[in-house]
């Protein structure tokens, strides 16, 4: 641990400490508002020295070769940070109303991020399993907070499966170090090569496949995602938006760092496989989502089918933009549609916490005529539901664009067209909501109140999906810099 | 020589659609109960300061041989393919910006007379500021995709204009004939610029974008000439659709449903004008095809004449107006079908103004007497009399009379028309020369009606429609309205003269205008000057014989000319054509038929197939979806024996 090492990881360090200060501040202060302000107010440091290291470093080891600071992990880490960031402002309200354990709720939150942001920079089998830990624990404990039966039971499910999930991976990776020799990706890239056999052996096959599982729990993948529905709906709605961000956006950065950069020589297997469960995903989510009547268990099958589309980028290896070091389309495409997707989630959800703390309810049908009551909540909430869709002008809509864009160009014509003709169903459940909130009958016509920081994160995340709708091209750049690090690797 | 700031440019689009969010988003959720008024003022004042912006545009490209051109920005990118964004100023967008702001600003300071106690007033100018911010960006855009959007925006706020008191079902039918129609156009310039997105690879091997209009111009000497004859075809489309013309003119006479300042901003300075710029726009590329420029200057020309019959048997006033301009785009085609856009462009600025001046007149009627039936105006003469010179002004000039602003944007199309040569310049020749005859007679005999003889009882005497609304009370419009005339009135006296077709005159050089907007004047001929002049008096004087002196009686006329009178009030059957046979039979019961057919058999039953399968795979994987702890363990293992499964039983 030298002191460049602890520059490098300052971001991480200091989300950290803001994590330690909240829980300390929490036994000092009264009021819970400050905690959550300090909370808020603190990620401004790990945020600034994040941006700091983008604007300096091009690429990085820390931390004797296992964690890569390069513009691929500094990219989720801003992701995250600033997920985080419009979390805790769109919860307030619905934090203010726990009685106790405020501080833990943030800390924990803010403990789980520090564990994303170095899954996101982890190049070494090890240390990946150590941050996915420390990513995941947090976050059994936070799908239990409310304490009553329903969440209870969501936190044990996640522990459990989580558990038995990173079991699989720990296992899978073993088998990879034992064929390979090495927990170092880079080193792993070397020993692997195309055989007459998936992956080359039997071993290999095995191991890879555990470590697909250990990642499809993780970013709610077909067959894997059988957790999603029961923890989405029984944990706090805060955090059930977390899981369906954050923790997916860490999952997707890990997959993509483990299957670009250790495994590229055998990426006809894998490809072939990612697509399969990309198109499963999409299916089984899409349809089963249609058959949903509480809104968290609705979105709960659409992110499983998300992480299809988002599965479409990694599975389009073979795309890449003309030039001599082209740009890895599908990467790229993964990146954007994650931001593009955390906006428009975070929106959804924020908007949901607003309207079913005063209704009190979840199901859909409950929803009926909430433009009325709370035109500008309802209004994002759809203006969410097109983007889920992906309809222009919407940041969805340039999302698909992009990651089917590279389907085309990475001989998955199939696989676009699959994601298109699942797109189209999807609008069924979508629009669902749309047509309840804008045509139902209210049963009451008092307004919805919010409280500024709530209605501030309406506006952020509600902005974003239309400013990345209309005007994609900055984000996009940012994410072919960050998968810049996937065309150095000599093919 | 005085230079522009690219955000000053750029000011020019954003301030109309600032107001317009202004007006939207703040005045009309929050003030419209008390200050409604706030939204004409916050609309003039930024249209006010997009028209001194423009100004400035003006100055700053006087002398400018080559466009200023800034860089465009990029928007996105579709693989390879880079779309930008950007402005694009020549002396063609110059001229464009000040007229419609300088029309608008106009337009919209009458309309706070006309619009007065309307329940929609900060509707209608949130939809005018909206209107306005779209045709500027047309006329700003330097990427065909960028001006495709406003294009499309333009027939948006088109829609909502002239559906404007939505809740008269003729209003509400007229605004989607409107769009509609100008749709069918509209297939076309998007064919055309799909044309350029499949064909991408030879813009990008030679180094050009393909949605960039300056690369697009380029493209048309490298182009193959069919590919040129195509994709001009296409835009023409559009712009036969934008303006009116032959055979997608039947919008525009049903698009006076809308409110009169409407009416003057659609059919002067800003829809109908969109055509005529967009083939003015991509002139370098009709030039390059031969059967381009000739579909062009006989469709023109065609509508030139046959809009201008069909003007002479109308007896509301706004129609023939409406007539009058389909066959005064239908001139300004024709000027570029001949290969004079500089013409062309000093005909639609002239139009613009006398065109604008009549509307608003017509507007100024209506105020006073509560309908649009010429047959219950008359006499207005005595108790209008601001109302009454400046409509003469603009009539005159309308018709084409020395020295007002008409005549010389006339006659120079048809000077070009018949130094042209060729068989198919000659034949436009004679079809502009009747079109003068036309023109002549009708507006006369709109003047005559309207203004002359004695008062036949207005919205009263129709005894249905507006009266209610609009009780008859004849006086003069008050000065909001008054001034708009006014202006315009001296305006069509003078706008003539930037063109300066006789010498160097008062700091204007000879064929200022033309040679600004990089033309070739021609010399002017003072025997075609005396010729369309004799012409044209010869329509004032069968007027005045038939509807003032009443030498001839227009019913004796209208008897002996029977099957002819027929056709021209049924508009040549056209609009029955079109609903009756084709919308009706065709479509209806054809087509529609069909698709109704799919849309009941095979697309309802997909989707209650897919709900279906949704809500039966749901309870399908119920079983599983236990919440059982050690089910979800299991399909877990069994996922990963399936993985290992297939890829040993499959290969690779």
């Amino acid at each position: 641990m030298t002191a460049r090492d602890l520059y490098l990881l300052s971001p991480e360090i200091a989300l950290a400490g803001v994590a330690i200060l909240v829980v300390i501040l929490d036994l000092l202060v009264r009021s819970k508002r400050v905690v959550g302000a300090v909370a808020f107010l603190g990620l401004a440091v790990p945020i600034a020295l994040t941006v700091v290291l983008w604007t300096s470093i091009d690429s990085e080891t820390a931390v004797f070769g296992t964690l890569a600071v390069d513009k691929f992990a500094l990219f989720f880490k801003i992701l995250v940070l600033a997920i985080v960031g419009v979390l805790i402002l769109g919860s307030a309200d619905y934090v203010a109303r726990f009685q106790r354990y405020q501080g833990e709720f943030y800390a924990l939150v803010l403990f789980s991020a520090t564990g994303m942001m170095l899954l996101a920079a982890t190049t070494e089998l090890i240390s990946i399993y150590i941050s996915l830990e420390l990513t995941a624990l947090p976050l059994a404990a936070l799908a239990a907070f409310l304490r009553d039966e329903r969440s209870t039971e969501a936190g044990i499910k996640f522990l459990l499966l989580s558990a038995m999930s990173s079991a699989l991976l720990l296992y899978g990776m073993v088998l990879v170090y034992g064929f390979t020799g090495s927990t170092q990706l880079q080193e792993i890239a070397g020993a692997v090569a195309q055989g007459d056999m998936p992956f080359g052996s039997y071993a290999l096959l095995a191991g890879v496949t555990l470590m697909v599982v250990g990642f499809g729990f993780k970013i709610a993948m077909v067959p894997f995602q059988m957790w999603v529905p029961d923890v989405y709906e029984g944990a706090p709605t805060p955090i059930t938006t977390y899981l369906s961000v954050a923790s997916k956006a860490a999952g997707f950065a890990v997959l993509l760092r483990i299957f670009y950069f250790a495994l590229p020589a055998v990426s006809g297997d894998w490809g072939t496989l990612f697509a399969v469960l990309s198109a499963l995903s999409m299916t089984v989510g899409n349809l089963v989502a249609i058959a949903q009547n509480n809104i968290k268990r609705m979105l709960a099958y659409s992110t499983i089918a998300h992480a299809g589309y988002i599965l479409v980028g990694v599975a389009a290896f073979a795309a890449r933009s003309p030039g001599p070091d082209g740009v890895a389309l599908g990467p790229s495409g993964v990146l954007f549609y994650l931001a593009a997707y955390a906006a428009t989630n975070l929106a959804a959800f924020f908007a949901i916490m607003a309207i079913a703390s005063r209704t009190g309810s979840e199901q859909i049908d409950d929803f009926a005529g909430i433009a009325r009551r709370a035109p500008w909540v309802a209004a994002v909430l759809a203006f969410a539901m097109l983007s889920l869709i992906g309809i222009p002008p919407t940041a969805g809509f340039m999302g698909k664009l992009y990651l089917f864009n590279a389907a085309v160009r990475g001989d998955l014509v199939w696989l676009a067209v699959v994601g298109v003709i699942s797109s189209v169903v999807s609008a069924y459940y979508y629009l669902r909501v749309v047509r309840v909130l804008y045509l139902g009958a209210a049963p009451s016509e008092e307004a919805i109140p919010s409280s500024w920081p709530v209605r501030l994160a309406l506006a952020l995340t509600g902005g974003s999906i239309l400013a990345i709708g209309l005007l994609p091209g900055r984000l996009l750049e940012l994410g072919e810099a960050a998968v810049r690090i996937f065309s150095l690797t000599p093919q | 020589m005085s230079s522009i700031y690219e955000p000053q440019a750029w000011a020019i689009l954003f301030l109309p659609l600032a107001s317009f969010v202004i007006i939207a988003l703040l005045i009309r959720p929050f003030l419209n109960q008390r200050y409604s008024r706030l939204s004409g003022y916050v609309t003039i004042a930024a249209v006010g300061a997009a028209f001194i912006l423009s100004l400035l545009v003006l100055k700053s490209t006087l002398g400018h041989e080559e466009p200023i051109g800034w860089v465009s920005h990029p928007w996105l990118t579709i693989g390879d393919l880079e779309i930008r964004v950007g402005i694009l100023l020549d002396p063609l967008t110059a001229i464009m910006l000040v007229v419609v702001t300088g029309v608008s600003l106009l337009v919209q300071v009458y309309s706070q007379g006309y619009m007065k106690g309307d329940p929609g007033y900060s509707r209608y100018f949130a939809f005018m500021s909206l209107f306005t911010a779209s045709m500027l960006g047309v006329v700003l855009s330097s990427s065909i995709l960028q001006l495709y959007v406003f294009w499309e925006m333009v027939g948006l706020c088109s829609y909502l204009l002239i559906g404007f008191w939505y809740h008269r079902p003729a209003a509400a039918a007229a605004a989607k004939k409107a769009f509609i129609v100008t749709r069918i156009g509209d297939v076309g310039f998007l064919l055309a610029i799909l044309y350029l997105f499949l064909h991408r690879d030879t813009f990008l091997a030679q180094g050009l974008n393909p949605f960039d209009i300056t690369d697009i111009w380029a493209a048309a000497l490298v182009l193959p000439a069919f590919a040129v004859t195509w994709l001009s075809l296409g835009i023409f489309a559009g712009a036969v659709g934008k303006s009116g013309q032959f055979p997608l003119h039947t919008w525009l006479p049903d698009a006076m449903e809308g409110p009169t300042p409407v009416s003057a901003l659609i059919h002067a300075a800003t829809m109908v004008a969109a055509g005529v710029f967009l083939v003015a726009r991509f002139f370098p590329l009709f030039q390059e095809s031969e059967t381009a420029m000739h579909t062009v200057a006989l469709i023109g020309g065609f509508t030139a004449v046959f809009a201008a019959t069909m003007g002479l048997v109308m007896y509301d006033i706004k129609r023939v107006m409406a007539y009058s301009t389909v066959s005064q785009l239908g001139y300004m085609m024709l000027a570029l079908g001949v290969g004079a856009p500089a013409v062309a462009m000093f005909h639609l600025f002239n139009h613009a103004f006398f065109k604008a001046l009549l509307f608003l007149g017509a507007g100024s009627v209506n105020h006073a007497t509560g309908t649009f039936d010429m047959r219950y105006m008359g006499g207005l003469r005595r108790h209008m009399p601001i109302t009454y010179v400046t409509m003469a002004i603009g009539s005159l000039s309308l018709a084409g009379i020395f020295p007002l602003s008409g005549f010389w944007s006339k006659d120079e199309i048809l000077l070009e028309a018949w130094r042209g040569g060729g068989l198919v310049n000659q034949l436009v020749f004679w079809m502009a020369l009747a079109g003068v005859f036309l023109t002549a007679f009708y507006v006369s005999r709109m003047m005559f009606m309207t203004f002359h003889g004695t008062f036949r009882g207005g919205a009263e005497a129709e005894g249905h429609g507006q009266g209610a609304e609009h009780p008859v009370h004849l006086a003069e419009s008050p000065w909001v309205m008054v001034l708009p005339l006014v202006v315009l009135g001296v305006l069509a006296l003078g706008s003539g003269y930037v063109a300066n077709p006789l010498g160097d005159l008062a700091g204007i050089p000879a064929h200022w205008f033309v040679e600004f907007l990089g033309g070739h004047a021609e010399p002017a001929s003072l025997s075609l000057a005396a010729v369309s002049t004799l012409v044209a008096l010869l329509g004032v004087g069968l007027a005045v014989l038939m509807y003032q002196t009443r030498t001839l009686s227009p019913d004796a006329v209208g008897r002996a000319l029977r099957p002819a009178r027929e056709l021209l009030s049924h508009r040549y059957y056209l609009d029955s054509l079109y609903e009756g046979v084709l919308v009706g039979r065709l479509f209806y019961r054809g087509v529609a038929r069909f698709l109704d057919w799919v849309d009941r058999e095979v697309v309802d039953r997909t989707g209650d197939g897919v709900g279906w399968l949704g809500r039966n795979l749901g309870r399908g994987l119920a079983p599983i979806q236990t919440g059982q702890l050690q089910a979800y363990g299991v399909v877990i293992s069994l996922g990963i024996l399936a993985i290992i499964g297939a890829y040993l039983v499959f290969g690779r």
